[in-house]
């Protein structure tokens, strides 16, 4: 709890500064301050209460289940349509930021692992993990992520490639910092 | 939302009957995230509000909407390249833009330039992959952001 409180100072502030603020229209009669408070901040904050936690139970479940080992066993340097599908799944069973993924890439490719794969693993980590994917559902509805999750699948292949074709015979390596 | 319930509901009782302590486990690392990410949120949700306040929907629309055409593109693309929100968090702040006007084309470059091109994070890229590399494969997603979002406008103007 401590950690939380010490990590989140700013956003903390934030919430103590707008919460006086609130408290100080409200009891002078400030327009803004009440407009910004009844009809901004909580119809949003309602919504996020009734969705976040929801979400957040099933991303913990997803976490517990999905185990990344068990995948990872079975991505070696094979190829092929099966090896896309296979690390398309390994990197939507994951979570958190863009540069997360590229310790899981410096092990991809020291296992073995194809160009095209690393890349196609980098690019399906960015747009379409799991836990993401319910976000974006929960806010922006199933159309817009379903288009979407099908427009960008075809990019990251193609770019995947592209980046196979400048790489391949150019002593392609990574290193680790 | 509805959905989103039922679903969640089903997952939960299926984990129970096949392992509740696996389940518990899940549901308090679950919580323990979402009380991580919680003052977050909240803060950009104030901030958000603010910005909406003092920021007519007419401007929105105009710049960032339907009619915006391609600048509200590019716009949006370099905003996502730049910014480093975590999805937890640009999610529910999306959600907030297209109710205030944004189109959806516009919010999905946003979306996928803030997931793949990372202009702030290239160094940590290049400590894996080179000068090089980085440089390409950012330059390459950027362009398939702006053409997501491109047939992304296609299909929502039919």
């Amino acid at each position: 709890m401590k950690a939380i409180l010490r990590k989140n100072k700013l956003s903390l502030t934030v919430v103590l500064l707008f919460t006086v603020f609130t408290v100080v229209s409200v009891y002078i009669g400030f327009k803004p301050g009440v407009i910004i408070f009844k009809k901004h901040f909580f119809s949003f904050l309602m919504e996020m209460l009734l969705f976040l936690p929801i979400m957040f139970i099933l991303i913990g479940l997803g976490d517990v289940w999905i185990s990344r080992e068990k995948v990872e066993k079975h991505i070696g340097s094979d190829s092929g349509f099966k090896g896309i599908l296979l690390v398309i799944f390994l990197s939507m069973a994951q979570v958190g930021p863009l540069y997360g993924a590229f310790p899981v890439t410096y092990l991809l490719w020291k296992k073995g692992a194809g160009i095209r794969n690393i890349f196609i693993y980098i690019g399906a980590f960015c747009t379409i993990k799991i836990p993401m994917l319910t976000f974006e559902i929960g806010f922006l509805g199933w159309k817009f992520s379903l288009l979407r999750t099908l427009f960008s699948l075809p990019f990251i292949i193609l770019i995947a490639v592209i980046m196979e074709r400048i790489l391949k015979n150019k002593n392609f390596r990574m290193q680790q910092p | 939302m509805k959905l989103l319930v039922v679903i969640a509901v089903i997952a939960i009782l299926v984990s129970i009957f096949t392992d509740p302590k696996k389940t518990w486990l899940g549901i308090k690392k679950g919580f323990l995230m979402f009380l991580k990410i919680a003052p977050a949120i909240l803060a950009v949700l104030i901030m958000v509000s603010v910005v909406l306040y003092m920021l007519p929907n007419e401007i929105i629309i105009k710049y960032l909407g339907e009619e915006a055409g391609f600048s509200g593109y590019v716009f949006a693309a370099i905003a996502g390249s730049v910014a480093l929100i975590p999805g937890f968090i640009a999610y529910p702040m999306s959600g907030i833009l297209v109710k205030s006007g944004v189109s959806y084309p516009v919010i999905a470059v946003f979306i996928t330039t803030l997931m793949m091109v990372g202009f702030l994070t290239m160094p940590i890229e290049m400590k894996y992959f080179g000068k090089k590399v980085p440089l390409i494969r950012n330059g390459l997603y950027f362009i398939a952001a702006l053409l997501i979002g491109g047939l992304i406008g296609i299909f929502y103007s039919l």
